[in-house]
This record gives C-alpha cells, sequence and structure tokens, in this order.
C-alpha cells in the first residue's frame, strides 16, 4: 500500500527532453541568428568590401528603420494578431515630420507621433473592443494612411524638403561614435523592448493573450487594454521609423514604405516568433532584420544580380522557416502529454 | 438569509440563440459552505458560473455580492473581487510555464517591478508541492498530462485567497489520490470561510465535501437544500426529472460483455512497446468482445501505450496486430485503416471541430462507409446522427448547432458517437466518461458492452477505479512505463487493483 500514498505523482518531470527536441527548439530560436553568422563569415571571405567599416555602418543604418517597426510588429504578431498598417503609417510619419518641421523640430517630431500613435490606438480599439479581426483593421487603416498621404501632399507632387540645420534632420544624419543616432536610437529600444517581454508583466500577459486568449481573459488579464496598447505602440513605432527615415534622407517621400510591412512581418517570423502567436523573442527578431537586410548587401555587392533577387532569396528564407516551425510543432505534439 | 450571503442571484436568465440556458435561476452561497451545483449535461451549470463570473452578462436578474448589488463585466473584476474560478474546460496557457500559469497577473516582482523568476519559480514549486504534485515548474505546461494540468488550475484559483471559490468539474482528470488533496484544500478553504460552488458529475464525491445542493434542469432551479437530506436515488431524480421507480427498475447499468474466448485471435495485440522515456516494453492483448481496462496512476504510461497503439505517439521498437494483421506503427492513418479509433485524453486539442455543426462532427469520418458512388445519402446521415443523438442523450438544439457551443458533457457525447459511427475493430477510450452525467453514463456503458458483444475489442482507461474494475473484464496495471500485473477473472477487483498498484507484485 506504501507506494500509493507515497507521493508518486511525479509526472514526465524527469523524463528529460530527447536530444532531439532539445536541437529543434535552439534552431527555432537561434536558427536566425546562425545563418546570419554564416553569411557574414562567408561573405567576408568572398567579398573584399563586405567587412569594411563603412558597410557595417551601412547596413546598420539602413536596419535601424525596418527594426523600428519590426519590433512593435513583434509585439502584435506575439499576441496573435498582425499590423498591416506599418507600410503606409510609416511613409505617413515621414511625411507629416517634414510638414510638421517648419513650424519647428519638436512639431516636426510630434506630429507623426500623434497621429501614427492614434492610427494605431484606432487599429487597437476596433481589435479589442470592437472584435474585428486584425487582419481586415489594419488592411483598412493600411488603404487609409496612403490615402491620407495622397491628400496631404497633392497626390504626392510636393515633396517636403527638410532644413539640413534643424535639430529633427540632425537626429536623423548625425553620429555618436561614429554611428548614426538611428541606430542607436534602435538600439535602445530593441533593450527597453526585451525587458519589457521578458521581464514585465505588461509582456508576460502579452505572451499569455498569444497563446490562448480565451484562457488570459477567464484569468482575469485585461486582455482589451493590452491589444489596443500593442497596436497603439506599433503605430508610434512605425511614425518614430519613417520620422528618422525622412530626417536621414532630408525630405518627407511619399513612395517609400510600399510593402515595408510584409518585410517587418518576414523579419519577425524568420526570427522564430511564431506567426500564431504565444512565443517570441526581441532579439530574434533584430537577427531577422539584419539578415534580410545583409542578405540585400550581398546581393548589391555581387552587382551583377538584379536586386529583385533579393526577394527571391527573402522569400526562401521566409519559406524554409515557416516550414521548420511546422515541423516543430507537429514534432512537439508526439511528445504532448503524459498519461 | 440574503444579507449573510457572499454571493446571492436572483430570478438569472440567459439565453443563447435557439436555446435558453437558464431562466429564473436562484442561487445563494453563504459562507463556509460548500455548495453543490449538479444536474445533467446542459442543464446550465457552466452558463450559470460564466454568468457569476462576467464572462457572459445575464439578460435578466440580479447579483449580489458581501450584501451590495454588483455587476461584473468581465472576468478581471469578479476576480478582483474575491472570486476565484476553475472553468470547465482547463483555461491555461500551453505554450507557458507551469510557474508562469500559476502566478500571471500576478507574479512576484523585484524592487525594479521586474520579473523575479527565481522566486516565482520557488513559490510555484513549493505550492505544489502542497498539493502533492512534483514536477519542473519551468516546462511548458502543455508537456504535462490533463490531470496536472487540471491541477494546476485548481492551485492557480485557491492560492488566490478568495472569498468565493468555484470549480466547474475539477476532478474530472483527477486521480482517487489527487481527489483527496482537492479535498483538503476545500476543507482548508471552507475552515478560512470562504463559500465554495462545487460542480461534479461523480455522486460519491458530492457527498462526501458538499453540505448543501443546488438542482438544476433545463435550465431551471428544480431544488435547492442541504445534501444530506436526499438520498442518492432522489437527488439523481432531481436531475433526471424521472420517478424513482423508473431509476430503480433499470438499475445502473454497467459496462457489461461476454466473456472472451481464450483461443480465438486476439482483436488487439500490441507487442513490447517502447518509446523513449515513456514505455518500456508493454504487452497489451485483447481478444474479440473483452473489455481491457488499464489500471495505474498518473505518469503511469496508460494514455501512452493507447496513442502508440492508436499510431500517434512515435515508438522506438514493438508491434501491433490488429486481427492478426500487422499494423504499420507510428500512423495513425494505418490504425484507422486497420480498424482502430481511439477517444483521446484531451477533447478540446485533439478531439471535436468546435465550429462545425453537430451533425458534421458525427459523420464526417464515416462518410467513406455511408456513401455510394461518391454520392452520401442525407437520410442516411440523418438516421446516424438522430441515433446517436438519442442514444446518447445529446443536447442539442438540433444537428445544426455548432459543437462548439454545446455543454461539455455534450461535445464528448458528440466525440463518442463520432467514434462509434465508424464501426470499428478495436476501441481505445481514454476516460470516456469524463463530465458525463449519470444517465448518460449507464447509457455509454451499455453501449460499448453491447458493441463489445459483438466482438468488438475495447481498450478502456478511467481515473475512476471503480470504472476500470467495473467495466474490465481483465486489467493490465502499468508503472513507470512497464507492465506489472495482469489482473483478470475474479481477480479483478478494486483490492487487487490497488495492491497491484501498490507493490507492482501480483503475478509479474
Ligand atoms: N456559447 C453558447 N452558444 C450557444 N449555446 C450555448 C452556449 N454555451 C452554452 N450553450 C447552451 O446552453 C446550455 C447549457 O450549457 P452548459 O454548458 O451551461 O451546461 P452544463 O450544465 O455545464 O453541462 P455539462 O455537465 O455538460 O458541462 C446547453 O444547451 C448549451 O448547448
Ligand atoms: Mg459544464
Amino acid at each position: 500500500m506504501t507506494a500509493v500514498t507515497e507521493k508518486t505523482a511525479v509526472v514526465a518531470a524527469d523524463k528529460g527532453m530527447t536530444k532531439r527536441e532539445w536541437i529543434a527548439g535552439l534552431v527555432q530560436r537561434r536558427g536566425s541568428l546562425v545563418v546570419l553568422a554564416l553569411i557574414v563569415i562567408v561573405s567576408t571571405v568572398a567579398f573584399d568590401s563586405f567587412a569594411t567599416v563603412d558597410n557595417a555602418r551601412n547596413i546598420a543604418m539602413q536596419s535601424s528603420f525596418l527594426a523600428i517597426v519590426a519590433l512593435g510588429m513583434t509585439f502584435v504578431i506575439i499576441s496573435g494578431g498582425i499590423d498591416l498598417s506599418v507600410g503606409s503609417v510609416y511613409a505617413l510619419g515621414g511625411v507629416l515630420a517634414a510638414l510638421g518641421i517648419q513650424w519647428g523640430s519638436l512639431t516636426g517630431i510630434l506630429l507623426p507621433l500623434v497621429v501614427c500613435g492614434g492610427i494605431g490606438m484606432l487599429n487597437g480599439a476596433l481589435v479589442a473592443y470592437g472584435r474585428l479581426a486584425p487582419f481586415i483593421v489594419t488592411l483598412a487603416t493600411l488603404l487609409g494612411a496612403r490615402g491620407l498621404l495622397l491628400a496631404i501632399t497633392d497626390e504626392g507632387s510636393n515633396t517636403r524638403v527638410m532644413p539640413r540645420d534643424a535639430l529633427l534632420t540632425q537626429l536623423g544624419q548625425g553620429t555618436l561614435l561614429g554611428v548614426g543616432y538611428p541606430v542607436w536610437i534602435a538600439v535602445v529600444l530593441f533593450a527597453v523592448g526585451a525587458v519589457m517581454l521578458q521581464r514585465t508583466r505588461f509582456g508576460h500577459s502579452v505572451l499569455a493573450i498569444g497563446g490562448s486568449v480565451e484562457a488570459a481573459r477567464l484569468m482575469g488579464l485585461p486582455v482589451a487594454r493590452r491589444t489596443m496598447w500593442l497596436y497603439t505602440g506599433s503605430g508610434l513605432l512605425a511614425g518614430l521609423a519613417g520620422a528618422l527615415a525622412a530626417a536621414y534622407s532630408a525630405s518627407g517621400v511619399t513612395i517609400v514604405g510600399v510593402g515595408f510591412e510584409l518585410d517587418a512581418i518576414a523579419a519577425v517570423v524568420i526570427g522564430g516568433t511564431l506567426l500564431t502567436g504565444g512565443a517570441g523573442t526581441v532579439g530574434g527578431t533584430l537577427a531577422g532584420v539584419l539578415l534580410l537586410m545583409v542578405i540585400q548587401n550581398v546581393i548589391n555587392q555581387i552587382g551583377t544580380l538584379s536586386s529583385h533577387y533579393q526577394s527571391v532569396v527573402s522569400g526562401a528564407f521566409l519559406a524554409a522557416v515557416v516550414a521548420i516551425q511546422a515541423y516543430l510543432s507537429r514534432a512537439h505534439l508526439g511528445r504532448e502529454r503524459g498519461t | 438569509m440574503t444579507a449573510e450571503a457572499v454571493l446571492d442571484a436572483r430570478g438569472i436568465g440567459k439565453r443563447f440563440p435557439g436555446v435558453v440556458a437558464l431562466s429564473e435561476v436562484d442561487l445563494t452561497l453563504p459562507p463556509g459552505e460548500v455548495h453543490a451545483l449538479v444536474g445533467e449535461n446542459g442543464a446550465g451549470k457552466s452558463t450559470l458560473i460564466k454568468v457569476l463570473t462576467g464572462v457572459y452578462a445575464p439578460d435578466s436578474g440580479e447579483l449580489s455580492y458581501r450584501g451590495s448589488p454588483v455587476r461584473f463585466s468581465r472576468p478581471l473584476d469578479a476576480q478582483e473581487a474575491g472570486i476565484s474560478t476553475v472553468y470547465q474546460e482547463i483555461n491555461l496557457v500551453p505554450l507557458m510555464s507551469v510557474a508562469s500559469n500559476l502566478f500571471l497577473g500576478r507574479e512576484p516582482r523585484n524592487r525594479f517591478g521586474l520579473l523575479d523568476f527565481r522566486a516565482m519559480n520557488t513559490a510555484a514549486a513549493k505550492l505544489l508541492e502542497s498539493y502533492g504534485v512534483h514536477v519542473d515548474v519551468t516546462r511548458p505546461l502543455r508537456t504535462l498530462g490533463a490531470g496536472v494540468r487540471q491541477m494546476v488550475a485548481v492551485a492557480r484559483a485557491a492560492a488566490s485567497h478568495a472569498r468565493v471559490v468555484i470549480l466547474d468539474e475539477p476532478t474530472s482528470s483527477l486521480e482517487p489520490r489527487e481527489v483527496d488533496t482537492l479535498f483538503e484544500i476545500i476543507n482548508r478553504v471552507r475552515a478560512e470561510g470562504a463559500a465554495v460552488l462545487y460542480v461534479s458529475h461523480r455522486l460519491d464525491e458530492l457527498y462526501r465535501i458538499c453540505d448543501t445542493v443546488t438542482v438544476l434542469r433545463d435550465g431551471r432551479k428544480v431544488h435547492n437544500g442541504p445534501l444530506k437530506e436526499l438520498s442518492r436515488l432522489q437527488l439523481v431524480a432531481l436531475m433526471l426529472g424521472r420517478d424513482l421507480e423508473q431509476i430503480q427498475r433499470e438499475g445502473t447499468t454497467k459496462f457489461d460483455s461476454a466473456p472472451a474466448e481464450a483461443l480465438e485471435t486476439p482483436v488487439l495485440a500490441a507487442r513490447g512497446l517502447t518509446s523513449q522515456h515513456r514505455l518500456h516494453g508493454v504487452d497489451v492483448t485483447v481478444r474479440p468482445g473483452e473489455i481491457v481496462g488499464l489500471g495505474g496512476l498518473l505518469g503511469a504510461g496508460r494514455s501512452e501505450t493507447v496513442r502508440a497503439i492508436a499510431g500517434s505517439l512515435p515508438v522506438d521498437s514493438g508491434a501491433v496486430t490488429v486481427a492478426g494483421k500487422p499494423v504499420r506503427s507510428g500512423s495513425v492513418a494505418a490504425a484507422m485503416r486497420a480498424g482502430v479509433v481511439m477517444l483521446p485524453e484531451d477533447r478540446k486539442s485533439d478531439g471535436v471541430l468546435p465550429d462545425l455543426s453537430v451533425r458534421e462532427n458525427i459523420v464526417l469520418a464515416a462518410l467513406p462507409r455511408l456513401s455510394a458512388g461518391g454520392l452520401v445519402s442525407r437520410r442516411r446521415q440523418d438516421a446516424i446522427v438522430d441515433t446517436f443523438m438519442k442514444r446518447l442523450r445529446i443536447k442539442a438544439s438540433s444537428p445544426d448547432q455548432k459543437v462548439g457551443e454545446l455543454s461539455g458533457g455534450n461535445q464528448q457525447k458528440v466525440l463518442l458517437a463520432r467514434l462509434l459511427c465508424r464501426e470499428p475493430k478495436v476501441l481505445l477510450l481514454d476516460e470516456p466518461t469524463r463530465g458525463i452525467d449519470v444517465g448518460a453514463k449507464a447509457e455509454v456503458q451499455a453501449l460499448v458492452g453491447e458493441l463489445a458483444a459483438e466482438g468488438l475489442g475495447v481498450v478502456l482507461i478511467s481515473s475512476e477505479f471503480e470504472e476500470v474494475v467495473e467495466g474490465s473484464d481483465s486489467i493490465v496495471v502499468l508503472r513507470e512505463g512497464r507492465v506489472v500485473a495482469e489482473l483478470r477473472g475474479a481477480d479483478v477487483t478494486e483490492q487487487k487493483l490497488i495492491a497491484a498498484l501498490a507493490d507492482g507484485g501480483g503475478h509479474g
């Protein structure tokens, strides 16, 4: 009888993970980083012009804008949603910065943040309180923001130039320790984002919402409020990235940002975040962004290849990652529950 | 009476399209009492709980909490007011760790306001240990069994010093020993002066733990009073709305099957099933018409055994033959073609298709058999669906209602119907009567008995020892993924089973 009364409820706990699962988990989480490292090593050997300070600086700068957009997207996707509006919002942010700067740099930065944050909040409110599908809501604001953009620029005919000496323009073009401010901003935002996702109740609840909205709601988590802030944040970050990009090029151009949302989504997914929500990391997204940008850079280095191949290669990566994710989640099913 | 009640609901009404789930229901929960809420599947128990805790808004009625009227518009409000609930479908986040699931929303933080994982993991381990559950709390919840997940859900609710604790079928996946632990906790909570609302279809549990009872039938309150004053039979009669004699006449039907001929070819023979960390050479033999129970405690490898047979658990070695023919291992499709069907442990994640109708859920699997020249006769479909809906008493507004809208027990019945209408050779049942009310339980057991008599082989898992012992012709006892004993004939008794679990002895 003794064995029954003893605490025998030890379940699966002592049965360690198999090696295969361990490797699979690692590929999921760190795969993009490993591939990134490999490409960097190969390119360094293959192209003299790749591993130069200038080129690294160039890649970092190019990456920073996409990275800031992808950061917001990471949170949204982890929560089980999607934000298709960021491309348009990014462009709108740039034009608004160029528009606002005529009343000073402060207006130049606040105007895009307020408007883009507002669009994000609208997305969030419709998704969280209106219970509408994020895909539809953000598709609508994608179109809406693009329309607004064309309206305030007379069909895109007037491109506003930002004065070189304005503070905001300097924020885009200036450097600290040889590295551009936008890069520093992106780095700081990612550090904050990582801590937020992993070490705060906010981040934890985002993971829970993405893992199971129903459970999160029944557990008493403030699902609607969280969701609204996620989209607001995504809009804000897209606006900020747009404003910084405009400052960097000293002009608000309307045609930028078309398809940018897809790049951001690709970077997030390549970075190991589940498109179905519930799991992902901010660091992975950074690796995903750099991977996309390095591939682009390498294809430019090759020179003879049309830049369209960049999309082909990025697409192939994305397909591979999604396939691996699907495979892994199926592999996991095999070891689901104990008795 | 109203003044002293912690929670008091008056005249609650709630309708869904096509159904009146609740009408004019009153419920009073005084402090320091365990109140049973009983009724058939679909009677409205879970709906009432969801109305009380702000998941659904009632169409009519008033709620007062600690003497003043309240209206909870979301679960968070009820929770903050001090009402903790374990909902019927285990509602936790599978991808997150056990510790996170326990503490979500109230995680310990360090002085910088950041999550303190070390404190959280320590607290989680300690909490679960006090419930007799020893698990690595950093593991994702989905890697654990249904029993442990249910304990985690209970621990989460009971840990938050609530004034009202609501438990909707908390024991459906628990073993007797864990039920004991749960009852200790309930007693502790009651002693602290909290009110407990307890839902279960297991009558003996109700009599062990509950003070008072409310009986719901078709969304109406039909009885309220001390539980002791009701005999079991009276209670069942109230639930089913039938008179006492009728129930007595019918008796409690048991799984009931013809004894197997030892010489016949086994309809199912599994040999040496081995799967890393989980199964170590398990043999199971089922002859036509035989019901073989799998005995064992949580984590013994019972679910794994049936999943290995059904092809949904990859095996490292071992062979399965059905009616003498070998079946390719690790393939659900191959096992199905051979006539093996399984009722999975977790109906939510790998069971019913919630967005499809009752009809579709039942007949989809049987379509190949029902079709003639690619056409499926709607009449034959309807006949089958109708038979099963009647026999299993599936309560739905029509065969076209979405399964996701059915009550928990009725979803389980739909799953069963789907398996049975495929006319399998081997039926693997993992907790077939979980969440099913007494009336339907007898019906399920009778149905399985009938099928066995027609030559079907059945493997049965149940966390209720009684059900295993009564239902099985023989019992294979497992421990830590190994067969430790086999009970046959006169040895199939609860004492022998418990003894075999205890020392792993018996006959080898
Ligand atoms: N979301 C919904 N939409 C439509 N009908 C619903 C919904 N939820 C419940 N119902 C219906 O309300 C009735 C009561 O269901 P409820 O889940 O409360 O039953 P229950 O007493 O908890 O049963 P069980 O013992 O099976 O868990 C059922 O007829 C069910 O089909
Ligand atoms: Mg229920």
